[in-house]
């Protein structure tokens, strides 16, 4: 049983002449791991919001979403979670980062106060940011980037979902923290076994991250196959030239692939 | 922009409140040709009832419509005069301190700040009790406590202007500071200040009805506030004597907020737009 | 709180040179009224040309506008805010006698404004647009354009003088040999016209700023990250817009309390309450302008301590605060 499958999603804005998201169709097993990626205004983030629910209600949506098989779409934040591009803005400047993160916890696993905070110690301790016990009361303009993007994965997966959605998670992130963040994006996914979705410009680290690849140009779907594929083998034009213009990418699919066949 | 300024239901009822308002307050000497200040039947006339005096008369006998008609004039007047004054005053104000930085900036900022510590209520009182109750001075009054915030909202956009292109290119042509600023920052930084304007000059009005309620106003003309403390000493037998005025007053700043919102509207909808 | 301290130090330090510009104009308004403090003395107690020259020498006002300047400066920063003709006494005295009232009429209107406006522009800044929105801005308006005078006269006939449920003015019965509780309930009820003609009009500000503030938190990024965590509407209004929203509404606060302090001038005189704003017509009806300076250089300083307080506030609520210095 897929976890998701999407079939014929159009989105149209408000206002827009053109649609962000025209019949796109796809599907996502349990664990897996796909990347979608596309130049900007691909209609990348469109699929990603689309997924999640998030999209804003002045969008026209048609299509159809099943969840698990069924038709009754995925709880945000109980079912997915979603880590946004930048994170100093999906951070409440005012609210205490413990907190934040508590209160999703106690949305829900319907617990109290002290529990969830207790839990947010907990996942502040798994995104491996230092001192969780003090890190709590941690106001979130007290943080750097890459810590608030910790902070903003924990609130996350604070309910355990089965599927975690980067959007551009690292894009605002300088290279190094860029780095330790996918690295933690992927043992997060590994250890808990849930599905990920990443978006991204990128198609090196899609590449890294992913399992399988869907091309967006235009909110269309050009190409759709497993990574190393799509990398190696790109069989559409457009494909083609966004990987030639990764330069670093071909060195980065015979690690990733190395990597695979040393883990088989 | 008028076009636009329709497609509000605020705007709408705003420029139809103003446009009556102004009307009847230009046609005031029209309709009502006799002093309203000067006695014209029996007193406390009851509204309704004498076709000759539609809305009664008060404690002296002065017709209550002809003085409201009369009083739209002084409303309308004052207000626009003393929004206009301060207007005027903050921007310029604004734009020296924001153009010359430095000391200049601080020492402006500071005066407009002791302003705003201080009751504009209070120096209004201040000012017209020292200075005597008439036309210019209670204007000049009403202005000294409104022009802190356009000066604040004018210094902020010249901060932000000041640095562009045309700017320098004029002070690389030669241009005198002052003139640049009066004559190439000013202008564009205008319209935030403007947007200010509904509300000062509902301010305005209000103050105005306030002085002069309080018996502050220029005693030889009508105005609403000086009827609404008139119609104070008999507020058990004829309480609509007080309570007239103050509708009159009511509808009128209503007006000028609804048009203020419906200008807003409309200019935010041209953005759109664009 | 620790981290408002520096901040405070220099708001203190800054409302110095201000609170001089303020000094300086009253002093400037003071010379431009006709007669002078020896002649507003003179009223009262009695005297030839001789004992004025004499006085005049005396307290200095036979020099230059500079030495009268520093010495009515001198005066003012040992509290001594010189005669009042109206009252026969210390200005000073007539003011600290009345100020009570005034502050307790603020504060309570205050607290009514505030409370009530930010509570309604919650419930109307919950769904931007919606009709309990639209309902509540028009009611908003126009309860701003109410003026506060005409408000508490209307009060009065319903209230007062139609229900008799209230009384009619003034801070508390007359010759009451009440204490204690029971005079402050007598009071309490004196005050309750007063206060809801006051903290109306203030109210629709409150509302509106509120109103405005949430749909500007609504645009911002970090409400779809909170919609994303599938947190309940309600935890999001209440626990995250409207907390966002609340903080430029304190910081009116502090302004806004010199413009109550002006408006309850018209509401002290319509229920006769004797606070400073009264005393400010009365001073007004007396020609007392050394009087009404006075009340407006009190004012001043009242209003600079309630900026103060509301920095604390601020720094409390904000966590921003001291972090990079000066807030906003």
């Amino acid at each position: 049983m897929s976890l998701l499958d999407a079939s014929g999603l159009s989105v149209t804005y408000a206002g827009a002449p053109a649609p962000a998201l025209a019949g796109i169709g796809f599907s996502l097993e349990e664990g897996e791991r796909l990347a979608v990626i596309g130049e900007s205004g691909s209609g990348k983030t469109t699929l990603a919001r689309a997924v999640a629910g998030l999209l804003p209600p002045a969008a026209r949506a048609d299509g159809t979403i099943l969840w698990r098989a069924k038709d009754t779409p995925a709880l945000p934040g109980k079912d997915i979670g979603y880590v946004f591009q930048d994170p100093s803005a999906s951070l409440d400047p005012v609210v205490a980062v413990g907190r934040q993160i508590a209160e999703v916890v106690r949305t829900h696993d319907g617990c109290g106060w002290p529990e969830s905070m207790a839990r947010a110690a907990e996942l502040l301790d798994r995104v491996r940011l230092p001192d969780p016990a003090a890190m709590v009361h941690a106001w979130p303009h007290q943080l750097s980037g890459g810590q608030k993007q910790r902070v903003a994965i924990a609130a996350a997966i604070a309910a355990r979902p089965a599927l975690l959605i980067a959007d551009e998670a690292t894009s605002a992130l300088d290279t190094i923290v860029q780095a330790e963040i996918v690295t933690l994006i992927r043992s997060i996914v590994d250890e808990e076994r849930m599905a990920l979705i990443f978006v991204t410009h990128d198609i090196a680290l899609a590449a890294h991250l992913a399992e399988r690849i869907i091309v967006l140009k235009n909110g269309r779907l050009i190409e759709t196959g497993p990574a190393a594929q799509i990398v190696g083998a790109p069989a559409d034009p457009y494909t083609r030239m966004l990987v030639e213009a990764s330069a670093d990418v071909a060195s980065l699919v015979e690690g990733g692939s190395a990597r695979e066949e040393a883990s088989r | 922009m008028i076009r636009r300024l329709f497609s509000s239901p605020e705007g709408i009822a705003g420029t139809v409140i103003l446009a009556v308002l102004t009307l009847i307050a230009l046609a005031a000497p029209w309709l009502f040709p006799h002093d309203p200040l000067a006695i014209a039947g029996p007193a406390l006339l009851p509204p309704f009832h004498d076709p000759a005096h539609m809305l009664g008369t008060d404690r002296l006998g002065r017709d209550v419509l002809a003085g409201l008609v009369h009083g739209a004039r002084m409303s309308l007047i004052v207000g626009l005069a003393a929004a206009a004054a301060a207007l005027f005053v903050g921007s310029v104000v604004g734009t020296i301190a924001g153009f010359a930085g430095g000391l200049v900036d601080e020492a402006l900022m500071r005066v407009a700040e002791a302003f705003q510590i201080v009751p504009g209520f209070l120096l209004a009182l201040a000012f017209v009790s020292i200075a005597g109750p008439s036309l210019p001075v209670v204007v000049a009054a009403i202005a000294l406590g409104a022009w802190t915030g356009p000066a604040r909202v004018a210094r902020a956009e010249v901060l932000s202007i000041r640095e562009r292109d045309y700017v320098a290119a004029n002070r690389v042509v030669g241009m005198h500071p002052l003139e640049i600023a009066l004559r190439e920052v000013l202008p564009n930084a205008l319209p935030p200040v403007m947007s200010l304007s509904s509300v000062i000059v509902a301010g305005a009005v209000l103050t105005e009805a306030a002085l002069s309620f309080l018996g502050l106003g220029d005693p030889n003309r009508v105005t609403w506030g000086a009827m609404i403390a008139e119609g104070r000493a008999v507020l058990r037998s004829a309480p609509y004597l007080s309570i007239v005025p103050g509708i009159a007053l009511i509808v009128a700043v209503v007006g000028v907020y609804l048009f203020g919102e419906g200008l807003v509207e409309a200019s935010t909808s041209r953005r759109r737009y664009l | 709180m620790n981290r408002a301290l520096p901040l405070l130090r220099r708001r203190l330090l800054s409302s110095l040179p201000v609170l001089l510009i303020v000094v300086f104009g009253s002093f400037l308004l003071l010379e431009a009224a006709p007669g002078d403090a020896v002649d507003a003395y003179l009223v009262t107690i009695g005297g030839d040309a001789g004992l004025a020259a004499q006085l005049r020498q005396k307290w200095g006002l036979d020099q230059s506008a500079w030495a009268r300047f520093s010495a009515f400066a001198t005066a003012l920063a040992h509290g001594d805010l010189g005669w009042s003709v109206a009252f026969s006494r210390p200005i000073r005295d007539v003011i600290l006698e009345r100020l009570p009232n005034t502050l307790l009429l603020m504060g309570a209107a205050t607290a009514l404004s505030f409370g009530l406006g930010s509570l309604l522009g919650i419930v109307a800044g919950a769904r931007p647009g919606s009709i309990r929105d639209r309902a509540l801005s028009v009611a908003s308006l126009a309860l701003y354009a109410v003026p506060g005078f005409w408000l508490g006269l209307v009060l009065i006939v319903v209230f007062a003088i139609e229900l008799r449920w209230l009384p009619l003015g003034g801070i508390e019965t007359i010759a009451s040999s009440k204490t204690g509780l029971d005079r402050a309930l007598d009071i309490a009820r004196h005050l309750v016209l007063p206060v809801a003609a006051l903290g109306f009009i203030y109210l629709a500000l409150y509302l509106r700023v509120m109103r405005a503030g949430m749909a500007e938190v609504w645009r911002m990024d970090f409400v779809l990250a909170l919609r994303a965590r599938g947190l309940s509407r309600r935890r999001v209004v209440l626990a995250h817009v409207a907390r966002n929203a609340l903080l430029p509404l304190v910081t009116m606060l502090g302004l806004q309390s010199a413009a109550m302090l002006g408006g309850s001038v018209v509401i002290e005189s319509v229920f006769a309450v004797p606070g400073i704003g009264r005393l400010a017509h009365e001073a007004v009806a007396a020609r007392d302008v050394p009087l009404l300076l006075g009340i407006i250089l009190s004012s001043a300083v009242l209003v600079v301590i309630v900026n103060l307080l509301v920095d604390i506030a601020y720094a409390a609520l904000d966590p921003r605060v001291g972090a990079s210095g000066e807030r906003v």
